[in-house]
């Protein structure tokens, strides 16, 4: 039996690396106007975490596989139609949400919402380090490449990179965090994860490397922070998440503005 | 593709490019010679921008371009996004590999010590030029393409910045394609223009562009020629 010293140590593990693997994709998500993408890609993951539950296998099997499917699914259509990102996904994410919360049973709904860490275990604690590390290699590796093809996609083609191959696997990555990220701070709050900590970063950065690097550091911190606050106040994990975050937020904004 | 072209640069034959069925371009054709610096000219949706994409690869189309073997191309777009982005000038020019900022920016006229910090979006348009300007010379080309090049630049850098091109051009004996809509610039910094509206209006040495003749058949009513365009 785990003691609460255990659990909150694995929360914090987590949180750590969930906090870094996030704010490190999310500054690309911030930079290409995905941000309401990854909001709104969690959502989808409702319908997956519910059949999960419903038939008693691992629910965030069933997220990470909804996600995996509806990113393939907005890229692809993104391609066809030529539509933004967002009005694809807001279409899709609105339409997974009504069919979770139909679908999801009562009891798990608020948990599903909000995320709970007081149950994690040492195996998903292992599960969420590992994902987190591959996603943050996999990202590092296309970082430069997604961000010649946001200043210009002619320019990224000419120089040989295949702009659309390198979107799919950056939206498979984010996919990927959501779903690890939900098990924090749940899947209406797994959004800011992905959103915030970037938007911070880009208040105080004028480089790329100090961007990315902020963006990670805002992400751990705000998700560390938030859960120590969450355990210590006996509050809910996932609001207290985005609380910590939000402050950090308002700090980068109150020093862009005496930087100017 | 690339083949032996018999001393040519480029060779174009009958290019043709299609979207949602409707006629960007048509039979264009066109042979280069190493070191020119050929204008393309032209009424807004004659096809110019289109026909520098297909030249690149970026654009389905149908006909022939060859490239000489071994050609290194750099592009310049017309637009890029970038007041959004964090990326320093020395970020962008260390894109692929790491690159030694005081070579890279000497050759376009910028010091590193006031440019080499500063973020894209804050450069002047005249200084974000010639920053894309050295990262299409990062790779070696010796064949330059551009869309535009003086977008945004204030008439008093515009002078300045094609010497500066023809000097790159005459140190290097890099190959030009330039777009631009000033027929001063066509004169006095291009060996070739090409006119096209859908189709190749006119073709001749830059001297010529002003004369009045010349002038009514590139912005008069449409006359395609079909016949091979080619630079000495």
């Amino acid at each position: 039996m785990p003691t609460a010293l255990d659990t909150l140590v694995l929360s914090l593990v987590i949180g750590g690396f969930v906090g870094v693997s996030a704010g490190y994709l999310g500054s690309l998500m911030v930079l290409e106007k995905m941000a309401l993408v990854g909001d709104a890609l969690s959502h989808v993951a409702l319908p997956g975490l519910a059949l999960g539950i419903l038939f008693n296998f691992n629910p965030f099997v069933g997220a990470f596989a909804f996600l995996f499917v509806s990113a393939v699914v907005v890229w692809h259509l993104g391609r066809v139609t030529k539509l933004p990102f967002e009005t694809i996904v807001g279409a899709v994410f609105t339409f997974a949400l009504a069919v979770g919360v139909l679908i999801i049973p009562e009891a798990e709904l608020l948990e599903a919402l909000f995320g709970d860490i007081t149950n994690v275990t040492v195996i998903e604690t292992l599960v969420a380090v590992a994902v987190s590390l591959g996603a943050i290699f996999l990202t590092r590796l296309i970082y430069k490449k997604l961000i010649l093809g946001m200043i210009s996609e002619d320019l990224a083609i000419s120089k040989g990179i295949n702009v659309g191959r390198v979107n799919l696997l950056f939206l498979l990555l984010v996919s990927v965090i959501v779903a690890v990220g939900i098990k924090i701070v749940g899947t209406l709050l797994v959004g800011f994860l992905v959103v915030v900590p970037g938007a911070a970063a880009k208040n105080v950065s004028t480089n790329l490397t100090r961007y990315a690097l902020l963006s990670a550091f805002f992400g751990v911190v705000s998700a560390c922070s938030g859960i120590a606050l969450s355990v210590y106040l006996s509050l809910a994990t996932g609001p207290m998440v985005v609380l910590s975050g939000i402050a950090l937020f308002l700090a980068t904004v109150l020093a862009k503005s005496r930087m100017k | 593709m690339q083949n032996n072209i018999d001393g040519y640069v480029l060779q174009v034959s009958d290019l043709g490019v299609k979207l949602q069925n409707q006629t960007i371009l048509e039979n264009v054709n066109l042979k280069l010679k190493k070191g020119i610096v050929l204008a393309i000219v032209g009424p807004n949706g004659a096809g110019k921008t289109v026909l520098l994409k297909s030249l690149l690869g970026l654009m389905p189309h149908t006909g022939k371009i060859v490239w000489a073997p071994n050609v290194r191309i750099g592009y310049v777009p017309q637009n890029i996004e970038v007041d959004d982005i964090p990326i320093s000038v020395k970020d962008f020019l260390s894109f692929e590999n790491a690159v030694d900022l005081e070579s890279s920016l000497s050759p376009v006229k910028l010091e590193r010590a006031s440019v080499a910090g500063k973020t894209l979006g804050v450069l002047s348009g005249g200084q974000l030029r010639r920053v894309l300007i050295a990262w299409a010379l990062a790779d070696k080309p010796n064949v330059l393409l551009f869309d535009e090049p003086t977008t945004g630049v204030d008439h008093d850098t515009e002078e300045p910045f094609f010497v500066m091109l023809n000097e790159l051009k005459r140190k290097n004996m890099i190959t030009v394609l330039l777009i631009t809509h000033d027929v001063h610039i066509v004169r006095e910094y291009s060996d070739y223009f090409l006119a096209l509206n859908k189709c190749v209006t006119y073709f001749g040495e830059s001297k010529d562009i002003m004369k009045p003749e010349v002038q009514r058949i590139i912005y008069g009513e449409t006359v395609c020629l079909g016949t091979s365009n080619e630079t000495r």
